[in-house]
């Protein structure tokens, strides 16, 4: 797969990259990306109904995890 | 906010009761194939989310992809193939099959796919080696010739022994919000406690809400700490040296690959869905052997800014007598004459030889470990 930056930039990236563990631009880019969207994402934890989270409370305090 | 599980979903595959009763007395209708225990394993691990985003054992597709990139097809960080081996398939593609444990059916599995592959490959990939001496390669080599992938419904659980330990993926959630933790680091082990490890443990803990110790259960190799003797010996640590608020014992059943780098990405992989926001990799983690570097595990992780959830890397401990207690090579000056490093194998020979422990293990740990017949598998 091929995408296209502007040629400073690609410059830039591969004066930054030299003398890292990064072998290529490509490699450096995929890493920023990634890195990118995974901050993107919505920071959201599971949904429970009242009915699953409280069964769940029952069998911790069962268990003597929870008071 | 604690991590929200791999790939955004915690998957639940357990049938429910209706379905189970429905799939257990129409069982005669379904092609039956029979499983180990460490399958059985995973397929509770797969029902109970403990691998989200995976709802069944890899296709072929998700199974090159996770030797070649350690990603599956959507990008998602993903080291170890889960799969299910079998040898000269009585059923095809598209049928229905139940998965049994000796007696007990475990679980129905959607069959989308039956397709070949390499043992050798697979190992040089997953293990770094073909050495049939390898535990992990040698479990490879006992494999059957095919693999099969597809979609389950959990419809028994193996017994338990330690099921008030074994919290689910959903339970950890609830039980980190109602004690208010926001950042909880992970701690795996298959070891007895000695003072390094709470060194590490408390290390972290002063950084973060809460620290979720989670002890691996399951099959081990001979002259590991058994179940027993890890669960009693925590035991023993945390009611004498644990605040109850910000910490808490847990345990997975689980069955080591012992792949080194790739499996400590899997174990990071696994604490997320339970919620930890840290994962604790320590020397040779996973590792058996000298297959691995000692710090090769630490290595890995930085092919993934994208794994979601922040592995804090800890170098060996000793006890330093100088220094007067617990210390690593960050924060002791002195040389080793004046240091005791205490590997597992060290510590498991100290113990059968009723060396002193002073300074090294608590003595309510150690009074547990002698309180058991044999804390080590045979
Ligand atoms: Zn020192």
């Amino acid at each position: 797969m091929k995408i296209s930056i502007p040629k400073t930039l690609y410059e830039k990236i591969k004066a930054r990259i030299e003398g890292t563990d990064f072998d290529s631009v490509s490699e450096y880019v995929t890493y920023v990306v990634r890195e990118v969207l995974a901050n993107l994402e919505e920071e959201k934890d599971i949904t429970l109904t009242k009915e699953e989270e409280d069964k769940v409370k029952e069998r911790l305090k069962a268990l003597g995890y929870i008071d | 906010m604690v991590s929200k599980p791999h790939g955004g979903k915690l998957v639940n595959r357990v049938a429910d009761h209706e379905t189970k009763e429905k799939i257990i007395s129409e069982q005669k209708e379904y092609p039956r194939v029979r499983i180990n225990h460490g399958i059985a394993i995973d397929l509770e691990n797969i029902a109970h989310g403990l691998y989200s985003p995976l709802n069944g054992f890899l296709t072929q597709d998700e199974f090159e992809s996770v030797l070649k990139t350690m990603r599956l097809r959507n990008d998602l960080p993903w080291t170890l193939p889960i799969v299910l081996d079998v040898q000269s398939p009585h059923f095809g593609e598209g049928d229905t099959i139940l998965l049994h444990y000796e007696s007990f059916p475990i679980a129905r599995m959607h069959v989308e796919e039956i397709y070949p592959y390499k043992k050798t490959d697979l190992a040089l990939k997953v293990f770094k080696t073909d050495d049939p001496a390898h535990p992990g390669v040698s479990r490879v080599y006992s494999m059957g010739d095919r693999l099969i992938g597809g979609s389950i419904e959990l419809l028994n659980e193996l017994p338990n022994p330690f099921a008030k330990y074994t919290l689910r993926p959903i339970e950890t959630r609830v039980l980190f919000k109602e004690k208010r933790w926001k950042t909880i680091a992970a701690f795996q082990t298959r070891n007895v406690p000695h003072l390094g490890h709470e060194y590490v443990q408390k290390t972290a803990l002063t950084f973060v809400d809460g620290i979720l110790i989670n002890p691996v259960l399951g099959k081990k190799k001979i002259g590991d700490y058994t179940d027993e003797a890890i669960i009693k010996s925590y035991e023993a640590l945390f009611n004498n040296y644990y605040p109850k608020y910000t910490a808490v014992l847990t345990a997975i059943r689980y069955e080591m690959r012992y792949a080194g780098p790739r499996e400590a990405v899997h174990h990071a992989i696994m604490r997320k869905n339970l919620g930890a926001t840290h994962f604790i990799v320590g020397r040779d983690h996973a590792g058996v052997g000298n297959y691995y570097g000692p710090y090769e595990a630490w290595g890995i992780f930085d092919k993934f800014p994208d794994l979601g959830i922040t592995p804090i890397f800890v170098k060996e401990v000793f006890y330093c007598r100088k220094c007067d207690g617990m210390a690593n090579e960050k924060t002791c000056p002195h040389s080793d004459e004046f240091r005791t490093y205490l590997s597992g194998t060290k510590l498991r020979s100290m113990l059968i030889n009723g060396e002193s422990l002073n300074n090294l293990i608590r003595p309510e740990v150690l009074n547990a470990i002698k309180g058991l017949k044999n804390p080590f598998v045979d």
